[in-house]
């Protein structure tokens, strides 16, 4: 039978003006659902697979919207949508990835509404554990996307443990890469964490994709001068150019001099559950010269210990060309 | 809403306090009592008017109208344009942001109907096809481009991609048929004859800029 598409469960709705009425809020009702484009929010509720009894729409706090200069970087706020991001004079000149990343996302409507905080918190597009299947993410005790018959085209190659998700988000690897912090707060406290550690693998917990706790609202993302006016790379793969998440996608600063990289980062995304920061090739960059025997060798080393599951072996080579040409600044020139 | 709702909606009589009202529709709404939680805390208690729950009979700017109207707590801007204000030129085909035939413009920016909460848009100015043509009747540009050119083939998909076309001219008013074309890729049509209704959208960019042809 069709599933009937119809409006969401009814819920309350809270509209604070405040990020501090909603942390009260949120203080007094930890599992009260937080609310900011509900790109992906809507679906869930809509599905009924995940069930809230109150919502807090941050889309009225103006306070978590907005890019602001700070010690050299940028401080973006949580609220700030996908579109002032990718057209952000000041990210555009200093941290052109995470513009492209940005703009790469979804469709001009969803990067209208969705939020660079929504983007980095969103949940995981296992369409098993999206249907609503009792997998291991939803607290069950069998990975669907990981038997002998799953469809398992878009799902991990490194990292996985029992649960098979990937990243499905384009500015996470790009603010992994740009060394970024995450603000969250609580009623009466705030903890800043380093974007790497932010996201979480199946192997630390296998229930959620970031280490924010309930009661606790991301504020804000700020983006140190470190990698400012740096090379940087982006790359997105997807089936179609508009709406697709990635299939892979890779983040990458450079600092060089005289044609040598001093210091890498290079972060690769939907091919883990978390964007994978690459140490190993990132240490194994630095002194080298930018040419293609470097790029072919990172391209190698990124790859090492991949692991295909049924259908998604064709990330393994695509996870190696994209931080081969990631290195090397774009694919090869074409040979006439 | 059920009926139950609409009924507890309209039998409030005058002498009921707002705290009480809200209290009512909320309980009515979500199916729990909820009072216990809404007064727990002073704060909350002091910061009611901005911090409560939402009321349900809000006041929307729609094609410059002001409307009084009934929305649940979880209504979609889509459902409310639909069935409550009867303005059905706005079209839902996933409902879930993957299509964009529910595109109206939210202070002059494209957005997916299907996927915003009426109550977020209380402030602001929706758009909607209905509200394009002037009061005359005389069509927008992009409306009469796509007349000129007979765009679009079932148009189920019509509204959404002028709505969107609209919203994108207002950022970039001179666009190249490519650049449009990006513009308009949060729009999908079924009958698939993306190269007319290019055509007929960039057309009514010209006619919006006044470019005439021979
Ligand atoms: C059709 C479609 C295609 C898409 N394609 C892509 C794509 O190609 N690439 C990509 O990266 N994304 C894609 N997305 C995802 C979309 O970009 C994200 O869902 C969106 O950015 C989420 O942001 P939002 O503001 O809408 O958040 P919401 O949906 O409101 O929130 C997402 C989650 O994060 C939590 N949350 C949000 N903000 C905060 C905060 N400040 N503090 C604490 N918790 C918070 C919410 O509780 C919720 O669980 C797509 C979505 C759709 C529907
Ligand atoms: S109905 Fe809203 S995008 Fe399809
Ligand atoms: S003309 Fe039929 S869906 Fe677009």
């Amino acid at each position: 039978m069709a599933i009937v598409h119809d409006v969401m469960p009814p819920f309350q709705l809270f509209q604070p003006s405040s990020a501090d009425e909603a942390l009260d809020l949120l203080d007094a009702r930890p599992d009260t659902w937080v609310l900011a484009g509900g790109m992906d929010s809507f679906d869930w509720l809509k599905d009924r697979t995940k069930r809230t009894s109150a919502v807090v729409d941050l889309s009225g706090i103006d306070a978590l919207r907005g890019i602001r200069e700070v010690d050299g970087g940028l401080e973006i706020g949580a609220m700030t949508t996908l579109v002032d991001v990718a057209e952000h004079a000041a990210v555009n000149a200093r941290f052109k990835m995470l513009a492209e990343a940005a703009g790469l996302v979804a469709s001009p409507q969803i990067r209208n509404q969705g939020t660079i905080g929504g983007n980095v918190s969103q949940d995981a597009r296992c369409w098993y554990y999206r249907r609503g299947w009792s997998c291991y993410r939803a607290g069950g005790s069998t990975c669907y996307a990981d038997t002998p018959t799953a469809v398992n085209r878009e799902h991990a190659i490194l990292g996985a443990d029992r649960c098979v998700a990937v990243s499905p988000s384009d500015t996470a690897p790009a603010l992994v890469a740009l060394d970024a912090q995450m603000v969250l707060r609580r009623r009466g406290s705030e903890r800043v964490v380093d974007a790497a550690d932010f996201f979480l693998g199946p192997d630390i917990d296998i229930t959620r994709l970031t280490v924010r706790e309930p009661g606790e609202l991301l504020t804000a993302i700020r983006v140190p001068a470190t990698f400012a006016g740096a090379r940087h790379y982006f790359e997105k793969v997807r089936d179609r150019q508009v709406w697709d998440f990635p299939l892979v996608n890779v983040a990458a600063a450079f600092k060089e001099s005289g044609g040598t990289i001093q210091e890498a980062r290079v972060v690769v995304g939907a091919v883990a559950a978390k964007p994978l920061r690459l140490r190993t090739v990132e240490a194994q960059l630095a002194g080298k010269p930018a040419t293609e025997d470097t790029a072919k060798a990172a391209g190698e080393l990124a790859i090492a210990g991949a692991q295909a599951l049924r259908f998604n072996a064709y990330k393994i080579p695509l996870m190696r060309n994209l931080v081969r040409r990631a290195v090397r600044g774009g694919p090869l020139a074409a040979t006439t | 809403m059920s009926h139950d709702d609409a009924h507890r909606l309209h039998d409030v009589p005058a002498s009921v306090s707002r705290r009480n009202f809200i209290k009512g529709v909320i309980a009515g709404g979500a199916g729990v009592s909820t009072a216990a939680y809404l007064f727990r805390s002073g704060t909350l208690v002091s910061g009611q008017a901005r911090t409560g729950a939402v009321e349900r009979l809000i006041t929307l700017t729609v094609n410059g109208q002001t409307r009084r109207v009934d929305v649940a707590p979880q209504e979609t801007l889509a459902n409310t344009l639909r069935y409550k204000l009867g303005l059905t030129g706005t079209k839902l085909g996933c409902d879930r942001a993957e299509c964009g035939a529910c595109t109206v413009l939210v202070d002059d920016v494209p957005r997916y109907s299907c996927s915003v909460l009426t109550h977020s848009v209380r402030t602001k100015k929706v758009q909607t096809i209905e509200g394009l043509a002037d009061p005359d009747g005389t069509l927008h540009p992009v409306q009469a481009g796509v007349v000129l050119e007979q765009g679009f083939q079932c148009a189920f998909c019509m509204s959404g991609f002028i709505m969107a076309t609209v919203g994108y001219l207002k950022k970039h008013p001179s666009p190249t048929r490519e650049e449009l074309a990006h513009g308009v890729s949060g729009n999908l049509c079924r009958c698939q004859d993306y190269d007319k209704i290019l055509t007929a959208l960039h057309r009514g960019s010209e006619l919006a800029r006044g470019v005439t042809r021979g």
